[in-house]
């Protein structure tokens, strides 16, 4: 029909340009560039350490280290995902991508995907940092160093529901509200172990309203392991496949709720 | 097969805080754009142009109605490979290049790699921007980004183009440029939809306009009947310098112009009334010419009765 056969693409690639143009952004908003500053920082932090002594020198620097990826990541995830739709509907940036064959939900779960890989990305460059950083102080790696590796995989499976939360927040309302959602999930999602505790202890109304609350909000609690990594205890095989799925579906069904709402969304 | 069928389209949107108070945008709209024409959208700010727009290309839902594009449900991802769309007062990911945005582009509709480079830098040329290419669109002025709008509009070649408001922003220069692409488009056998409160802009270029007004259509039609219609008046110039007493009793509406000339204007059916007066009285004829008004003319005259029934059903 036309000049050069224009086809609608797989969805599959259409999702996957969406995705890649949500780098783009990331890095040209010099989002990425904050890894350097946490390089710099990770290794001061390492020589002042490396004053004190040798075993505890090396516990500081993997708790200090793994909370501080977490921390940049979840700041980087929260400060993007909450524009992520928002701002495309404010600037109307959407009206050109949306008038194209591209579908709703694939717009969602391109900038998904897009902001998920950012943070990977992030992840990998701040996780360098970290092994430089114990290097420094300890001179060589030892065996139980490799579970690292499982306390940056929860990192990254915990910023996969954050992600996913920024932007259902970001599909209804606007950036500001949306990190403060956002951010009180994160929080309360620490303490979700304590507040299912909590419940349990509960009767009659306020037990069912207490632990609806407490099984809603993400279970971050789960994740965090660095303490006990940190002192080289090792982590259960059950907990990596549970917390697995429980971030996949947590972050699935937060995707699920954003589609839903635009889809059904005049943009303004 | 028409290329714009629209079915009672209609928008009410919910505003305020509890989105309880309701704001009729557009009312029940049908109209019907067949295949290469070029067709104009008329009508003030707030009259629903934009709404109209933003339901056809899927940004805002209706209340209720239907459209189909190229015989197809407008909402098909394959119909809108086959359409362009330049929003009013375009806006484009600043921290991409033009160049850059377009390949984007490109690739989202779906234009086949090979093909996608040679076609950026074409539509680059073609609307003035290929100097600056490289230069972020943060960057661009409006009337720059107005020509970016216009090149993602026509980048994956699509046989149905819809422009909103498409000379704002330009100077004369652009305007003219804009008004020759969309005769480029015509001469392709392209259907070209644009909506404009510009009236001048649709009297040179229309095969047909439409004219909305508070969100109801008022009349749809082609220029010159749409204009024609409106008066039935001629216009009679001979040479003198006076007005004869059996031509102004025809109730002619005579002035002298330009020292030797007198121009008259008369009903239609008086036309001939009229020349045997003015040969009994020896002038010289110079010209008749029927009286069309210009669009702004009926523009304002069909707005004005649209004020005087509403007034009225009060
Ligand atoms: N998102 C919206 N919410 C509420 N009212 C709107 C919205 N968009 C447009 N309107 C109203 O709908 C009417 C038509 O607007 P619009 O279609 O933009 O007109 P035009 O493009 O012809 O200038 C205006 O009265 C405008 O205020
Ligand atoms: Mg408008």
């Amino acid at each position: 029909m036309t000049n050069f056969g224009v086809k609608t693409l797989p969805m599959k690639s259409r999702i996957s340009h969406i995705a890649s143009n949500t780098f783009r952004e990331a890095v040209r908003d010099r989002v990425l560039y904050n890894l350097i500053a946490f390089a710099l920082l990770l290794s001061g932090a390492a020589i002042l350490v490396g004053q004190i002594s040798i075993e505890i020198e090396k516990l500081v620097v993997i708790n200090l280290g793994l909370t501080a990826v977490s921390l940049f990541g979840v700041v980087i995830a929260i400060f993007i995902g909450i524009g992520l739709v928002s701002k495309e509907i404010e600037k109307r940036t959407l009206y050109t991508v949306l008038s194209r064959p591209v579908r709703r939900w694939e717009f969602i779960i391109g900038k998904f995907s897009g902001l998920a890989g950012t943070l990977v990305v992030n992840t990998f460059f701040m996780a360098i940092g970290v092994f430089l950083a114990l290097l420094y102080v300890s001179h060589k790696f030892v065996k139980a160093d490799s579970l690292i590796f499982v306390a940056l995989y929860f990192i990254i499976l915990e910023f996969l529901i954050i992600c996913a939360l920024a932007l259902l927040f970001s599909s209804f309302s606007s950036p500001l509200l949306s990190a403060v959602f956002t951010f009180s999930l994160f929080v309360v999602g620490n303490f979700a172990q304590d507040l299912r505790n909590f419940a349990a202890m509960e009767h009659g109304i306020t037990r069912w309203l207490a632990t609806g609350a407490a099984y809603l909000v993400p279970n971050f609690s789960a994740f965090n392991v660095i303490t006990s990594i940190a002192h080289e205890q090792p982590v259960a095989g059950q907990l990596i496949v549970t917390n697995t799925f429980y971030a996949l579906f947590y972050a699935l069904m937060a995707l699920s709720g954003a589609v839903l709402i635009f889809e059904h969304r005049d943009l303004k | 097969m028409p290329a714009i069928e629209i079915l009672g389209l209609e928008k009410t949107y919910s505003v305020g805080f509890w989105r309880k108070r309701r704001k009729r945008a557009l009312y029940p709209l049908q109209l019907t754009v067949e295949d290469g024409e070029v067709f104009g959208f008329l009508g003030p700010n707030g009259a629903g142009k934009t709404t109209t727009l933003k339901l056809l290309m899927g940004l805002v839902f209706p209340t209720s109605g239907t459209a189909r594009i190229l015989g197809q449900e407008w909402t098909d991802p394959a119909v809108k490979a086959q359409i362009g769309f330049l929003p009013e007062q375009p806006y484009f990911y600043d921290y991409l290049t033009a160049h850059e945005l377009l390949n984007y582009y490109g690739q989202l509709s779906g234009v086949p790699a090979r093909q996608r480079s040679k076609r950026v830098e074409e539509v680059l040329h073609q609307v003035g921007l290929h100097d600056v290419k490289g230069l972020q669109l943060r960057k661009f002025s409006k009337g720059m980004l107005q020509r970016v709008g216009i090149a993602q509009a026509i980048l994956h070649d699509p046989q149905v183009v819809f422009l909103d408001e498409p000379m704002s922003g330009l100077d004369p220069m652009g305007r003219r440029e804009v008004r020759d692409l969309m005769e480029q488009l015509k001469h392709e056998g392209k259907t070209v939809f644009f909506s404009t409160h510009i009236l001048s802009d649709a009297e040179t270029l229309c095969d047909r306009v439409a004219i909305i007004h508070k969100g109801e259509l008022r009349g749809v039609g082609v220029v010159e009947d749409l204009t024609s219609t409106v008066q039935g008046k001629v216009e009679v110039i001979w040479q003198g310098t006076e007005i004869p007493a059996s031509v102004r009793a025809l109730g002619a509406d005579c002035h002298i112009s330009g020292g030797d000339r007198v121009r008259a204007i008369v009903a239609e059916n008086q036309q001939d009334a009229m020349i045997d007066a003015l040969r009994r009285e020896h002038q010289r004829l110079i010209s008749i010419t029927p009286v069309r008004t210009s669009l702004e003319a009926y523009f304002v005259e069909k707005l004005r009765h649209a004020e005087s029934t509403a007034a009225s059903t009060v």
